[in-house]
């Protein structure tokens, strides 16, 4: 069954703290920080959107894999900010990465489980042997609208996942993978909308923990694991918080999440955040080690996979750039006002 | 707007991946690629050359009056990269707050370069990064 052969992630290097935001609208920092489990988020530069951050991280899976990028057959990008409506992400990158012309390609949307949801379509692919590794990447610059709670958490980042089965290539088995869909109302943007909008308290209990905890329930089921037949676990990350608790409820301990929870120091970003969780997990995970995976799109899905990494990791451990290494260089932390320019926020006509 | 859609779709190949060329008699290399050698002239062959992206910064300057393309991206950083393969690269320098200095080593990133208006199109390509 497919695997993954490699992976690459990437996030800007600006930051703007909690307590920078918080000053701005005369909210209480302290409370936000313990409220939602977060102190800083990346904001991406103003020559970075979710195509950049999306050839980067490819580039990067590419070195990891250790492939030639014309053995690519298939690319999706999963994103809620596509820079262009019409017009995919997906052929930029594969001419980015020189993956040639033969090679299916399409852009996903998901809200933040469209990157996941091309794993899964990469995995079929490749099952059935249409291709010798398909690449998933889920990346966005998500934005929040100034005064929302989620202008705390919304950030930038993605990461890209290679999909193969050539045994000795694949550094983890996808055991198992599983969804959950149903239409649930709790996050939405229309067409030509600068920002999202929201439900508020209803993202919570009929949103993210029911499709959460749906999805892994029956993922536990169908394999018959239970949450102490893995290593790590890596659930989807609008805030710190939320996935402490869904962790908590399904029986799995904070061992098993610290290594894959970045939102506390990267924030949310959306489409990348369940794979960048995946990618700083396998960073640390050794061969015989099993990891669940278990993301959640608003409006409303959760996918979750059953992964077991294999020997072939330590060969390729040194051919990518770890994530915590890369949250830790440089950081450059801004202000509100400049914040706001990055994010193109300012009218200038 | 049709002469923007052409105009970069010409160079697409070049600015994403540093696709310049080789003489293939005398191995001189250049980028962008250029439709005749300047040693040989006219009668050799030119082969495509992707360069890796890497290098050192050769020259450097700090841009506070930019031209209107680039007015919100002020100041910013534009440098002659020298490449590891040889040929010599003009482009942006990212600047990530460090001090970039004549033999920084840089390797290429991919970044949006402009943007035609609200409704134009986006402009990918490399921008050199301080490694
Ligand atoms: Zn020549």
């Amino acid at each position: 069954m497919a695997g993954i052969v490699g992976y690459g992630v990437h996030f800007p290097i600006y930051r703007i703290r909690v307590e920078e935001i918080a000053k701005v609208w005369n909210e209480d920092a302290e409370a936000i920080k313990n409220g939602l489990n977060i102190k800083e988020k990346t904001v991406p530069g103003r020559d970075e959107d979710a195509a950049t951050i999306a050839v980067e991280a490819a580039r990067r899976a590419v070195r990891h894999a250790g492939i030639n990028a014309k053995e690519i057959g298939a690319v999706y990008v999963g994103s809620e900010s596509h820079p262009y409506a019409v017009k995919p992400t997906a052929a930029t990158v594969i001419e980015a990465i020189d993956a040639g012309n033969n090679v299916m390609a399409a852009d996903l949307e998901f809200a933040c489980k469209a990157g996941t949801a091309g794993v899964q379509m990469a995995m079929g692919l490749v099952d059935s042997n249409m291709v010798k590794y398909g690449m998933a990447i889920g990346s966005d610059t998500s934005q929040g609208r100034p005064g929302d709670a989620l202008e705390y958490t919304a950030s930038a980042g993605g990461a890209a996942f290679i999909i193969g089965k050539e045994k000795g290539k694949v550094i983890a088995d996808i055991l198992k993978t599983v969804s959950y869909t149903t239409d649930t109302p709790d996050f939405w943007r229309r067409e030509g909308a600068s920002f999202p909008s929201h439900g508020g308290r209803f993202t919570g209990e009929p949103a993210y923990f029911k499709h959460i905890t749906n999805a892994t329930k029956l993922l536990l089921e169908e394999t018959g694991m239970k949450p102490a037949d893995f290593t790590y676990a890596i659930f989807h990350q609008p805030n710190g918080k939320f996935p402490v608790n869904v962790s908590k409820q399904l029986g799995f301990t904070e061992k098993q999440i610290e290594h894959g929870l970045l939102t506390p120091i990267i924030g949310n970003t959306y489409s990348g955040a369940s794979l960048l969780g995946l990618a700083a997990t396998l960073d640390v995970a050794k061969a015989g080690d099993r990891i669940l995976v278990t993301s959640f799109g608003s409006g409303a899905g959760s996918d979750s996979f059953a992964i077991e990494v294999t020997d072939s990791i330590e060969a390729a451990r040194g051919r990518t750039t770890k994530v915590k290494d890369l949250i830790g260089r440089n950081k450059v932390y801004i202000d509100y006002a400049t914040y706001l320019k990055n994010r193109d926020t300012i009218k200038m006509k | 707007m049709e002469r923007s859609s052409a105009r970069l779709w010409r160079k697409i190949r070049a600015r994403y991946n540093l696709v310049g060329n080789e003489c293939q008699s005398c191995k001189s290399e250049y980028f962008p690629p250029r439709p005749i050698c300047k040693k040989c002239g006219k009668k050799t062959e030119m082969a495509v050359k992707k360069f890796a992206g890497n290098g050192e910064v050769y020259s450097f300057t700090k841009i506070r009056v930019p031209p209107d393309t680039f007015r919100e991206e002020a100041p910013y950083y534009v440098g002659v990269i020298k490449l590891e393969e040889g040929p010599m690269v003009e482009g942006h320098i990212l600047d990530d707050g460090r001090e970039i200095k004549i033999g920084t080593k840089v390797r290429a990133a991919f970044r949006r370069m402009y943007v035609e208006g609200d409704e134009g199109l986006i402009h990918y390509q490399f921008k050199f990064e301080p490694i």
